[in-house]
């Protein structure tokens, strides 16, 4: 997988899911989506793979996730039904706080 | 990371809500629409070779269009200020070509003229038949790619064009917006300037909440109060000139609430809002909430906000200071900082003026050719003078560049003018330093006297002394009938400043 930069945009192999990288540390980590190794999104479709059962909660468009170290914080742009997780620990949904509109 | 991906995002998750409303073409575009509009229109854009676009008109279906379809098809988006002369219209797009320009049907000709200038109407932008190429591929996702060039108002010199990157305008909207957030029968008025920042920001955090846009053009408040109550609006922004305006209106209908049971939030930036206007506000109306934001182009927009809460509470409050908080800008967004610091760049505490410093993924700090006045560590010097309490609260006292320096103390002239304020013949106030052979500068003060008062010099300047010290007493003052504003409600000092000096 090539390394997660901030702006970079990856697709899960087996399920619908897309995320854009909000902040990486730079360090190379294998970014999956339903326990397999996500890919660039302009990657033509992969065959076959099914989302793992252990990582099957899915991600939802729009929701912010992050790893328990803050290292990798990515954000939801299609949603899909795998989980995304970094060397088998699951990333965080990120709670964001509702602020007044303003514009 | 590209705004075009707040757009997908939109479209992906509810393509057949309205998006925005024209109400002077009587046209809507949804959200499935607005994006494959932008794919046809960025394949225009880029048919033309143009390097940047750049849209010269009121505000209309051509504002979030041009916006988006530049985002895709990899050009700076540039909207002009249509008020200015063609003179300065001229000099500005000489700046930003070879340019694809959007302009009304009475442009293009004279504009068109011009070397490496493409000139369309807007209608003819508007027309899907007129525009059948669609751009083929994605749009870029370097962050580092420049999404927005604004000319600042420029009250000085030569406008500079601030440089907004796509990093900061979508850290802006992911830090403060939460996707899909508005209810399916939100609608926002917008009739902020489509060339000021605060016009890109409504586009992008109105899409990324799926919220329905409805434009105003060209701003008075009885098409404001009409166009709220006609789409049951649900939030808005206006500057404090137009919040000052639908109170007067309302308050001269007879009105004692507005009428307008949907207004969820009305916020307000972009100039100083006066105490008296905000207070019959709230009165008016009493369901709405009140936000106040505190931005700069350099930002993104909004720094700073004070909300709803911070609003009751300080109407409510029975102290002075608690009070004071209504007049304040409210505290930092999540992700950014603020610190007030002295000439020497020393960092001030609680209570202390200085100038305004920001840090945030969405500060820029950065004008086309001149580079970026960012510090290594990141901050912003925003020219701004303020100072913050305890709690963080950010108060804003002009710019730096207004302070009155007289016989090498630095003065400010929003404290003064807050004195003045307070005297109940006065309406409005503007204080500026004027030349002074024996203390460098000094102090002169334009006042705007209510209709039926009558104004006591010698009281004003009691009143100053009393509530501050001698050095702060007007040298010099004058009753205007109004005070000069911008059209975003910023007082245009230099015009005070000029006319004192030319009395001298």
């Amino acid at each position: 997988m090539p390394t997660l930069k901030t702006g970079g945009r990856f697709k899960s192999a087996v399920c619908a899911g897309e995320i854009m990288v909000v902040a990486a540390s730079g360090d190379d980590v294998e970014l999956t989506c339903g326990g397999v190794a996500m890919v660039e999104a302009g990657t033509d479709a992969l065959a076959g793979g099914e989302v793992h059962p252990d990582h099957a909660v899915g991600i939802a468009m729009g929701k912010r996730y992050i790893t328990a170290d803050e290292t990798l914080e990515v954000l939801c742009v299609k949603a899909g039904d795998g989980s995304l997780a970094v060397k088998g620990d699951l990333l965080l949904q990120k709670d964001t706080k509702q602020l007044p509109k303003t514009d | 990371m590209n705004v075009m991906m707040l757009l997908e995002m939109a479209s992906g998750a509810f393509p057949d809500r309205p998006a925005f409303t024209d109400g002077e073409r009587g046209l809507t575009y949804t959200y499935s629409e607005l994006f494959e509009a932008a794919r046809s229109r960025a394949g225009s854009i880029q048919a033309q070779g143009a390097s940047r676009m750049a849209k010269l008109d009121v505000s209309n279906l051509g504002t979030p269009l041009g916006l988006f379809a530049s985002a895709w098809a990899g050009v700076p988006y540039v909207p002009l200020n249509y008020r200015l002369t063609n003179e300065e219209i001229e000099a500005l797009l000489k700046r930003v070509t070879p340019a694809y320009l959007v302009t009304s049907s009475d442009r293009v000709d004279a504009f068109g003229a011009l070397d490496d200038v493409h000139a369309v109407a807007t209608d003819s932008f508007l027309d899907a038949q007129q525009n059948q190429s669609p751009i083929d591929g994605e749009w870029g996702m370097d962050p580092e790619e420049v999404a927005v060039l604004l000319f600042t108002s420029g009250t000085t010199g030569e406008p500079k064009a601030a440089v907004l990157r796509h990093k900061h305008l979508v850290s802006y909207i992911l830090s403060s917006v939460e996707f899909a957030s508005a209810p399916e029968e939100d609608a926002s008025l917008v009739c902020v300037p489509p060339y000021h920042i605060a016009g890109i920001a409504a586009i992008m955090s109105s899409v990324y909440s799926g919220r329905h846009v409805i434009q105003l053009p060209n701003f008075s408040a009885e098409a404001w109060i009409e166009l709220a109550r006609q789409h049951n609006v649900t939030t808005a922004f206006v500057v404090p000139t137009m919040l000052a305006r639908i109170v007067e209106t309302l308050e001269a209908q007879g009105a004692t609430t507005a009428d307008m049971p949907h207004l969820n939030s009305l916020a307000y930036g972009g100039g100083k809002m006066p105490l008296s206007v905000i207070e019959k506000a709230m009165r008016l109306f009493p369901h709405t909430d009140f936000s106040n934001a505190y931005g700069l182009t350099e930002t993104s927009s909004t720094i700073c906000v004070l909300g709803p809460d911070a609003h009751r509470e300080a109407i409510a409050s029975t102290t002075e200071s608690g009070r004071r908080r209504l007049v304040s800008v409210g505290q930092a967004l999540p992700g950014v900082e603020i610190e007030i610091r002295d000439d020497e760049g020393k960092v001030l505490g609680a209570g202390e003026r200085g100038e305004i410093y920001v840090r945030g993924e969405q500060v820029s700090g950065e004008y086309e050719g001149k580079g970026s006045v960012v510090d290594a560590e990141g901050w912003f010097p925003t020219r701004d003078a303020g100072s913050m309490d305890e709690e963080g609260y950010l108060f804003l006292e002009g710019r730096a560049d207004d302070v009155i320096v007289r016989g090498g103390e630095n003065l400010s002239p929003g404290e003064i003018e807050d004195v003045l304020l307070t005297h109940p013949a006065v309406a409005d106030a503007a204080v500026v330093g004027v030349p002074d052979e024996q203390w460098g500068e000094a102090v002169a003060a334009a006042v705007v006297t209510k209709s039926g008062a009558t104004i006591d010099m010698q009281a004003l300047k009691d009143l100053v002394k009393d509530q501050l010290r001698s050095s702060r007493v007007p040298a010099h003052m004058a009753i205007w009938d109004e005070l000069p504003y911008n059209e975003t409600g910023k007082l245009l000092r230099r015009v005070v400043k000029a006319s004192f000096i030319e009395g001298l």
